[in-house]
């Protein structure tokens, strides 16, 4: 019993250790974004550009895919279970408040959680175990500065971006089987989405998105910078990462929308 | 300020929880110098090369770098003193996603404001000093071992540094290739009058390049003195280490005993 309650101890200091080294390297990211170019050390904007592409714009197929296939099965679900009340045409409603409150954020975050914070862990966590950071550290290239202020940058612009499109895709999908299902036009589809979507729904999506492009940033960078024990450590940190921000995102998801809903 | 020397270390004390890992550590490098840090695995000799390159906190004592203590710099004072520092790591540590010659610019880069062509030349002209000119466009996993190397001496040279330090230079490299880069060390030196830190085991690339030999055995400083001066010490420790003589360990019989039955007590 001692053991256990020394190990559940031993583990909350860790995690709170954790979460303060997350909160430091979120201040010196925003540090160096802000008053790196005063002090001639800027965040250089080819490397911004260069993570926005990898984070937003390689992923745009896959997540059309994903979110074109996630409208299609609200639509789906929504109607054969509508319709047992007779309501099936208040799918429209069902559809345009999931999309955009829950699956658009939630799918995009786990993808780059998935696809660019994995990247990123490796990443960084290799150039530790070949020397490269200290590398940078000695050529006075502050690693923060170099590596997690850009992704941060291009997360926090990319993540809602994408989130965004991710919400017209998802609409999309699920207005063409809708549309075919019910009889509608599209057009008729689309004016009603516009008509029962409140733009707090959609600002609800995105407001969670830039939470959670910053939590994949820090996790996945923390992951990286924490790695020891050679390529194996990279592995771990790599996995660790991925699991972190998506068991960080679900549960910031659900405190966020409770309390947006009270 | 330029009659300061290079580097001062004086009551240098490191530790890591409960172990002392460098104590009473005192040195001095005069400018111009090669001074080559030599010990056994597990001397403290890359400890002591991480606290000279500011990478680690110290425990107690001082490091002066150029008349200037290192622990007490502020981030934006210690970013200009690396700017006087060049680092060949034992790896290369060369950034893997970036072509030799890119690899070779990013301190210029960073910290000089010149136009594409000339930092280009830059970099031309240090890859001629260590031999590897007409690589810049290769990636550093299409070099070899000792090519790495000397390109990553061409980055840490690329913005004339006063201090320069090598970790292990030899390591891995063949007899042949690991001359060239004693002699690459050598040319630096009179060439460009750096003070040189090396920290190495290799006996014979030591006696050729070092102007003063230091030698660290378990954390403590043994001697540091010049070739000669090591040669002829009668310090039984580092004679077996010059004469490659294994340590012989003093068994005690009821230790031996407790070891093998795995108790503490």
């Amino acid at each position: 019993m001692l053991t256990f309650l020394e190990g559940l101890g031993r583990r909350t200091v860790r995690g709170i250790e954790e979460l303060g080294y997350h909160a430091a390297l979120f201040a010196e990211s925003i540090y160096w974004l802000v008053w790196g170019k005063r002090i001639g050390q800027p965040v250089r904007n080819n490397h911004v550009v260069k993570e926005m592409v990898s984070v937003g714009i390689n992923a745009l197929p896959i997540i059309t895919v994903l979110s074109f296939s996630i409208g299609i099965m609200l639509a789906i679900q929504g109607i054969h279970t509508l319709k047992t009340f007779g309501a099936q045409n208040q799918v429209v409603l069902g559809i345009a408040l999931s999309v955009t409150r829950e699956f658009a954020p939630l799918i995009v975050a786990i993808l780059v959680a998935g696809r660019s914070g994995s990247a990123f862990a490796a990443r960084i966590g290799t150039m530790k175990i070949s020397q490269e950071l200290d590398a940078l550290k000695v050529m006075g290239i502050n690693p923060v500065r170099y590596l997690l202020a850009p992704a941060l940058l291009a997360m926090l612009v990319m993540v809602p971006t994408v989130t965004f499109f991710a919400d017209l895709v998802g609409l999309l999908g699920g207005g063409l089987y809708s549309a075919a299902e019910l009889g509608i036009g599209l057009d008729v589809y689309w004016e009603r989405t516009l008509d029962v979507l409140d733009p707090e729904d959609l600002m609800q999506g995105l407001v969670k998105s830039v939470l959670f492009a910053v939590m994949i940033s820090l996790i996945s960078a923390a992951n990286g910078f924490s790695v020891s024990g050679g390529a194996e450590g990279v592995g771990r940190a790599t996995t660790r990462a991925v699991v972190m921000s998506i068991a960080a995102i679900l549960v910031t998801d659900m405190l966020f929308t409770y309390f947006m809903n009270q | 300020m330029a009659t300061d020397p290079a580097i001062e270390i004086s009551n240098l004390h490191v530790r890591y929880g409960d172990v002392d890992i460098l104590q009473d550590v005192n040195l001095t490098v005069e400018r111009g110098e090669v001074m080559v840090i030599m010990g056994g695995s597990g001397s403290g000799k890359s400890t002591f090369l991480r606290q000279l390159l500011g990478l680690e906190k110290l425990y107690g004592g001082s490091i002066k770098l150029l008349g200037k203590d290192i622990t007490t710099l502020t981030g934006q004072e210690m970013y200009q003193m690396r700017k006087e520092m060049g680092v060949a790591f034992q790896g290369g540590a060369l950034f893997n996603s970036m072509t030799v010659g890119e690899n070779v610019m990013l301190p210029l880069r960073e910290h000089v404001d010149l136009n594409e062509q000339t930092m280009q030349i830059m970099a031309r002209m240090k890859l001629e000093v260590v031999n590897l000119a007409g690589f810049e466009n290769l990636m550093p996993a299409q070099l070899s071992g000792g090519m790495i190397k000397r390109a990553a001496v061409a980055r840490a040279i690329i913005m004339d540094p006063k201090l320069l330090f090598f970790d292990e230079p030899s390591a891995g490299l063949d007899p042949v290739v690991s001359a060239e880069l004693d002699d690459l060390i050598l040319k630096l030196k009179t060439a460009m009058g750096m003070t040189i830190v090396v920290v190495t085991h290799e006996l014979e690339s030591a006696f050729k390049i070092a102007d003063r030999i230091t030698f660290l055995d378990r954390g403590k400083l043994l001697m540091s003195g010049t070739v000669d001066e090591v040669r002829n010490s009668d310090n039984k420790r580092i004679q077996n280490l010059l004469n490659r003589v294994p340590e012989e360990e003093q068994l005690d019989a009821d230790e031996y005993i407790r070891r093998l039955v795995g108790r503490e007590e």
